[in-house]
Parts: C-alpha cells; sequence; structure tokens
C-alpha cells in the first residue's frame, strides 16, 4: 500500500482546496493519520473508498475522542533592557492548545487486503453538539459507531441518518465519555478507600440526612 | 405432636406431618425460576441446568420464561440503570410467594464494574433479595448452594407469627416502585424502604 | 340432500371456519391493514441477553425493526481509562463472556502494537491453542443457542454444553478460572501450561471430530432446520461488506476475509487450513459455515498441539509495575469467533490509558439486522438474530 504521505499528495491533487494535516505516531504500531476538514469530509472518504488502488471499502473502526486543552510552556531568551542596561533573560511563555473533540476512523480494504488508514474529524471546540460531517453515507458501518459517539461524548454528526442516543437512554442529559463528566452521588461503602474514596465519602456523608 | 408417637406412628406404617411442612415440602421441591439472563452468570446458570451439574435434580430445571409462571428470579449479570425499572417491573409481576437470588458479584454489589455510571450497585437497591452468591461469576456449583439455601429458607417459613413471609403480611407491601430515567441518573436512585446505604465508622488511628 | 353430498360437506366441528359463526361486529373488510408496534425485549425467551427490538408488524410479516441497546452497558471503556493498562485486562473477559481468551489476545496484541513487545514462541502456540479451543466453545454453543431459538428445545443445547465443558476443564486447569480466564500478559502469558495439559488437550480435540459428526447428524439434515433456515435472512454480500460485517456472518454471504489469513497475526502463516464460504448468505448458510470452521479449528490445533516448542512464556521485556507506554496509539485486531475484535489505545506516557476502544463485533454485524428481518415473519427475526452471534457484553461494553 502506498504511505500516508503518497496519499496525502494525491489527495492534495484532487482535492486542491482541502486542508490536511498528517499527525505522526511515536509508538511502535507507526500508524500514522491524516486529519480531514469539514468541507470535504465526505468526498475525501468516498474518493479513497472508490479509488482504484486505494479501494477502502471497508471502515473497521470509529473512535470518539475528548482531548482537553493542552498547556504547553516553552522557556525562551529574550534580550531585554532593564534599568538601562540590556541583558539576556530567561522568559517562559505559556501557550494554551484548546481542547477539541475528535472522531477517528480505521479504514481497510477487504478486497486488497491492506490498511489502516485513518481519518481524523476534528470539532471546533469542547461544546455539546459541536459538529463534524458524518461518513456513514460512504461507509454504513459507521451508523451505529457514529449514533455511540453522540450519545458519549456529544459530536453531532451532520447527515447521519438516524442520530439518537445508542446506549444510555432518552432524556439522558449528560455525556459520559468526556474527561469532565462528573458521575451522580450514589457512594457506597467501599472495602479499599484511597484518598479518591475517602473524598467521595466525605461529600456523600455531608450530604445525607439520616434519622 | 409428640416425637415419640409420631416415631411409633410411622413405625406402624402412619406418616404424620403439619399442613405447613407438607406445603413447604412441595414448594420447595418445585421452585421455577425465570429464564432471566442479564450478563455472563447467565450462562453459568445454564451450564447449572444442563447435564453435568443438572439442576432438575433440585425440581428447578423448568425455567420460564414469563414472570407470572415463576417463583424464583435469579439475578445472574449486572444490573445497569436503563434495565433496573424492567427488573423491578418483573419482579412485580411475578406471583408470590417469590424469592430472589443475587448472582454474581455485580448483583450483589455492582461488582468489578461498581465504578461505571450506568450500573447500578447492586439490585438490593430496589428489590428484596433473599439469596447472595458472590463469585465473578460463581460456578454452577455455587448456583447449586444457592439453591440448597433457598430450600432451607422455603422450609423454614411459617404461615403465621413474625416470621410469616410478606405475602401473608397485610401491613407488607405487594409492589415494589419501579424508578423512573432522570436526566442524570434513575428517579430515585435507591428504594429507601428497603435499602440503606451502610454507614461505616473507622476506628481513630 | 343426497349421500354423496353429505360426505363430502365439512364436518360440523369448531375447528371448521366456514361454518363457525363469525363474531358479531366484525367483517372481513376490518381485518388486516393495521399495523401493530411490539417491543421484543429486554427481557425475551430466546437466549442471547438483554436485547430489544422495536418491531412494526403487519400481521406477521416484519415492516419496519429498530434495534435498542444499552440494556448491558457496563462502562468498560470509561472504566479503563481509569485504571492501569494491565487492570483493564480482567474486564475484557466480560466483554464477550463465552471468549475470553481471544478477548484477552486481542487487548494483549494491541498492547504489544502500542510497545513494540514480541512475544515468545511458545506463547504464541499458547495463543493459537486457547484461541482456538474459545473458538469450538464458542461456535458450538452458538449452534446449540441458533437451534433453541428454533424450536429444539434443550437437546443440541445440552449436546453443546457437555462439549463445552470439556474445554472449560482445560482453561480451568490453565489459568484457574472455567469462564473468566485472564490469561494473557503484555508479551506473553501468564503462567506455563501445567503438566499433562497438552495431552488432555490432545484427548479432547482428538474426540472432537467425532461429536461434530455426531452433532452434524443429529440436526444438519433436520428437515425443520432446513425448512426454516433456507433463503431466510439474505445478506448480499456489497451490502455486507459496506455495513462493516466481519466473521462468519460476511463470510457465509461468500466474501473471502478472514483476519487469520488477510492479517497473518501472532503466527497464523505457519497453519495450512481453509477458509469456509456460504453462498447464498442466509441462516443455513451461517449456520453450516461454523461448523466448517470448527472443522478447521481442530486440524489447526492438531498441528499446533505437535508442533508447540518448550522455551519461555514471557517477553523479557515485559514489565508490570511502572508500565507506561510512550505517548502514541495503536489498533490492534484479531479475528475472533465473532468477527474482527479490535482495540484502538492512546497513550498519553501515563499508566493509564488516555483513549480506550474496543471495536465490538457483535454491535456493528447488527447494522444489518434491519436489512436481513424486512418482510421475513417475526419468528424467523428471532432465528435471524440467533445467526447474528451477538453476545450483549460485547454489544453494549
Amino acid at each position: 500500500m502506498e504511505t500516508l504521505e503518497q496519499i496525502q499528495a494525491r489527495l492534495t491533487a484532487e482535492f486542491p482546496a482541502a486542508r490536511l494535516e498528517r499527525v505522526a505516531n511515536e509508538s511502535a504500531a507507526g500508524q500514522p493519520s491524516l486529519v480531514v476538514d469539514h468541507a470535504h469530509g465526505q468526498a475525501i472518504a468516498r474518493w479513497l473508498r472508490d479509488d482504484p488502488a486505494l479501494r477502502l471499502d471497508y471502515c473497521s473502526n470509529v473512535t470518539g475522542v475528548d482531548w482537553l486543552p493542552l498547556e504547553t510552556s516553552t522557556k525562551t531568551r529574550v534580550k531585554k533592557v532593564v534599568d538601562g542596561v540590556e541583558k539576556e533573560v530567561e522568559e517562559t511563555v505559556k501557550s494554551v492548545r484548546p481542547g477539541y473533540l475528535e472522531a477517528v476512523y480505521h479504514l481497510y480494504s477487504m478486497s486488497l487486503r491492506h490498511g489502516p488508514v485513518i481519518l481524523r474529524l476534528r470539532t471546533a471546540d469542547r461544546a455539546v453538539g459541536a459538529p463534524v460531517p458524518s461518513l456513514t453515507p460512504v461507509w454504513r458501518g459507521a451508523e451505529f459507531q457514529e449514533r455511540e459517539i453522540y450519545d458519549l461524548f456529544g459530536i453531532v454528526f451532520e447527515g447521519h441518518p438516524d442520530l439518537r442516543r445508542l446506549l444510555m437512554w432518552e432524556g439522558y442529559q449528560d455525556h459520559p465519555m468526556r474527561k469532565d463528566y462528573a458521575e451522580p452521588d450514589d457512594y457506597e461503602y467501599e472495602p479499599t478507600p484511597h484518598d479518591e474514596v475517602l473524598e467521595k465519602a466525605g461529600k456523600h456523608a455531608a450530604a445525607e440526612v439520616r434519622p | 405432636m409428640d416425637e415419640g408417637l409420631r416415631n411409633e406412628l410411622s413405625k406402624q406404617g402412619v406418616f404424620t406431618t403439619k399442613l405447613t411442612d407438607l406445603y413447604n415440602w412441595g414448594r420447595k421441591n418445585s421452585v421455577w425460576p425465570l429464564q432471566f439472563g442479564l450478563a455472563c452468570c447467565a450462562i453459568e446458570m445454564i451450564a447449572a441446568s444442563m447435564a453435568r451439574y443438572d439442576l432438575a435434580r433440585f425440581g428447578a430445571e423448568v425455567f420460564r420464561p414469563s414472570p407470572r409462571q415463576a417463583d424464583l428470579m435469579i439475578v445472574a449479570g449486572t444490573v445497569t440503570k436503563k434495565m433496573a425499572p424492567q427488573v423491578v417491573r418483573l419482579y412485580n409481576q411475578m406471583p408470590e410467594p417469590k424469592y430472589v437470588i443475587a448472582m454474581g458479584a455485580c448483583a450483589i454489589s455492582g461488582g468489578p464494574f461498581k465504578q461505571g455510571y450506568n450500573v447500578l450497585k447492586g439490585v438490593d437497591r430496589f428489590i428484596p433479595v433473599d439469596i447472595h452468591i458472590p463469585g465473578c461469576p460463581p460456578r454452577p456449583e455455587a448456583l447449586i448452594h444457592a439453591f440448597m439455601l433457598l430450600q432451607q429458607k422455603i422450609a423454614a417459613q411459617t404461615f403465621t407469627g413474625a416470621g410469616r413471609p410478606r405475602f401473608l403480611d397485610p401491613a407488607g407491601p405487594s409492589e415494589f416502585p419501579v424508578p423512573e430515567f432522570g436526566a442524570h441518573d434513575l428517579v430515585p436512585p435507591n428504594n429507601p424502604a428497603i435499602w440503606r446505604a451502610p454507614k461505616v465508622q473507622r476506628a481513630e488511628s | 340432500m343426497s349421500e354423496s353430498e353429505l360426505l363430502s360437506a365439512p364436518a360440523p366441528t369448531a375447528m371448521n371456519y366456514e361454518i363457525r359463526p363469525k363474531p358479531a361486529g366484525t367483517s372481513d373488510a376490518e381485518v388486516g391493514g393495521e399495523l401493530l408496534e411490539v417491543a421484543m425485549g429486554p427481557h425475551h425467551p430466546s437466549t442471547h441477553g438483554v436485547f430489544r427490538m422495536d418491531v412494526v408488524l403487519d400481521g406477521e410479516q416484519v415492516v419496519k425493526l429498530k434495534p435498542v441497546f444499552g440494556y448491558l452497558h457496563r462502562n468498560h471503556e470509561k472504566i479503563a481509562e481509569n485504571t492501569t493498562y494491565l487492570a483493564s485486562m480482567p474486564y475484557t473477559d466480560r466483554l464477550d463472556y463465552l471468549c475470553s481468551m481471544t478477548n484477552n489476545w486481542a487487548y494483549a496484541l494491541s498492547v504489544e502494537r502500542l510497545t513494540g513487545l514480541i512475544p515468545p514462541e511458545r506463547a504464541e502456540y499458547i495463543r493459537v491453542i486457547t484461541a482456538e479451543l474459545t473458538r469450538l466453545v464458542n461456535h458450538t454453543c452458538l449452534i446449540g443457542f441458533l437451534l433453541q431459538d428454533m424450536g429444539a428445545l434443550g437437546t443440541p443445547l445440552m449436546y453443546a454444553f457437555r462439549q463445552r465443558e470439556l474445554i472449560l476443564d482445560l482453561f480451568e486447569s490453565l489459568s484457574g478460572s472455567r469462564m473468566m480466564c485472564n490469561y494473557m500478559r503484555f508479551g506473553g502469558c501468564r503462567a506455563d501450561l501445567p503438566a499433562g495439559w497438552l495431552e488432555q488437550a490432545a484427548q479432547v480435540v482428538g474426540g472432537y471430530g467425532q461429536f461434530l459428526d455426531e452433532f452434524q447428524a443429529l440436526i444438519s439434515e433436520n428437515e425443520i432446520l432446513v425448512a426454516r433456515s433456507q433463503g431466510v435472512g439474505v445478506l448480499p454480500a456489497e451490502l455486507a461488506i459496506n455495513s462493516s460485517i466481519t466473521g462468519p456472518m460476511l463470510r457465509a454471504s461468500g466474501v473471502n476475509f478472514d483476519l487469520r489469513k488477510a492479517d497473518r497475526y501472532g503466527i497464523y502463516d505457519r497453519f495450512p487450513f481453509r477458509v469456509p464460504l456460504g453462498d447464498h448468505g442466509d441462516v443455513y448458510d451461517r449456520y453450516m459455515i461454523r461448523l466448517l470452521e470448527m472443522r478447521e479449528s481442530v486440524k489447526i490445533l492438531e498441528q499446533a498441539l505437535r508442533e508447540i516448542p518448550a522455551g519461555p512464556i514471557i517477553d523479557p521485556k515485559a514489565k508490570i509495575r511502572g508500565f507506561r507506554p510512550k505517548a502514541g496509539e495503536a489498533y490492534g485486531r484479531i479475528e475472533c469467533p465473532k468477527g474482527e475484535l479490535g482495540f484502538y489505545l492512546i497513550s498519553d506516557g501515563s499508566p493509564n490509558p488516555y483513549r480506550y476502544r474496543v471495536r465490538p463485533p457483535s454491535l456493528i454485524n447488527l447494522t444489518v439486522l434491519e436489512d436481513m428481518c424486512l418482510g421475513q415473519t417475526v419468528a424467523d427475526a428471532v432465528i435471524i438474530l440467533g445467526s447474528v452471534d451477538i453476545v450483549l457484553g460485547e454489544v453494549d461494553r
């Protein structure tokens, strides 16, 4: 199979307006992935499915990921004039990468038996109901998985034929797989208390009224 | 009846018993469980009714799919919050006298999935449980042991007095409230009439 | 009335609707045309757990069918993200609780992809042996359950469970637990084979062919099975591929795709075995594929039990304390008895995975349930569901 660089080059030739970004993977698996913009998401997916050299007819796995805002600090040496004397001062610049939600698609080819090509669709922010285009019209296998992601992460897949909650009940308001989910208070005694459990127990005891 | 007289009569071929004992003897040897599997433990429940473990020896091989025909609910597996209303509804639909075996760690307390946001931390938050069997999953032998304990319990039940079963007690509840789906959790999250959170008191160290 | 007329006239019995008076107020015109909505489940007599189908029926025909999930949603992924990599291993047993060994392998394989651990030769052989034994357990039980759904109450299931117990004894002496083995580790296996295990396994495997012959003679040509399953729930190959169907269900539709051949993970390239394919894609094909796959598994097992070498069972680089894979991600997949079971892991360098995702074959194989059931009767919908082979622990996780 072609490498992701080659696929990206062909995609750029095919869709000149598309914004594509390659994400490297440091792990031993070495499975890099490609971030695709919303406007061309479906068209690129269709092209990957129908291209004779790739024929990625099988969308194996769809995953939702909740990326929290990431704070990185870099140290730089800047020249500053302090009390009239020029000095080299070390300054820490903090930058915050905003958080976002992400849908990751693992694509394989059943007919040519190769893969994976990994696509990523990112939302603009972590708001509940942030949209990404749905790829269910291209691969029906994504139908239930996208519904699951909508249920557990709150990503809205635009163009999904039947976007309802999959696992939790209708009327449930939380999206529990998000990193900031707070579970309802139904603490019960746990036999191996550690700090977290003790804290939870303390909060619960304060709230509970016993006769 | 005098024990000596009873022995004497039985030597003569006259068998005497109490109505309560006869009634309980019949009941304990024909417990029909509800065919009701929730998760992993259900497979071991099926295995217990199959050839090697042969639950039929206890008169309990007749698994009934309808709650109207069942005497015993084996809660075999994790009860999730989404499933809890249905479990309570099924229990309410069973005719009295009825019994519940909580099979496995999940049904007792949530088990390994206790931290889950959709897992009920023990089925005894909503329905009364007669026998608890620990294990993840309990072996079929453990289920058979639970059956024997249940038979002992049935045999010891009386019709009158303080130890009489719930259905002979006019003040006892006939139905248990079915929880409803709320925005974040079940409403109510437990049935306070039958369950209270255990209060843990630690020695000061 | 002549004598011959009297003889040809229908006998006046209550079952004869020709002479039975109709209840007042109903006529033929009023009957029919009304759709009936039925919620099948989550509690129902079929043996597949707490699964619900919202069915719209026209008479007995299925007009619409929507599966409803979540009655066994045990938050496996959320719990796994709050614990260490190794602590998730016992939870994978409880995904598809009939096949704990293959679940272990899929997870161990994904972590090995993430970290670069390489299991030694003997461990690879043990993995193949346990995985193929699991395939035997799963397919045998599935056929028992399928026939139970079809109305063969008890007997095939009893045969299946008798055979299952023999294999569970092997698992118990190997791992200490009948069902939830928790046996594999990253880079190998937890414990070496106990003494005499290989001989015992060879005995069970040697007797399996005879059991399959017996099983097949008992049911395969049974008239009721043939009549109820042939031509029912047909799944075309294109739809199957586009809907990401995997496992025996895909191969019953005639698509030659088996990850043991396509990916050649582990040491599967050393075993010559065939991939059985169906050509009708109906319930009977799905039943038959599983029987044939079991025969191939027996072949693989015989070879593996013969060739297994001595040696270490775990990669010496594998460590339990302080296991922190460096940041990155990996997707690993194996052919579990139900289809492609994959694990997608994202590591951020901490002891817990940042994202832990199970690709459940049972859930995704249900994508086409409605397509297969439309136009069939409601009794057929039950056996179509049975032939998909789902386990709710994996569907809802």
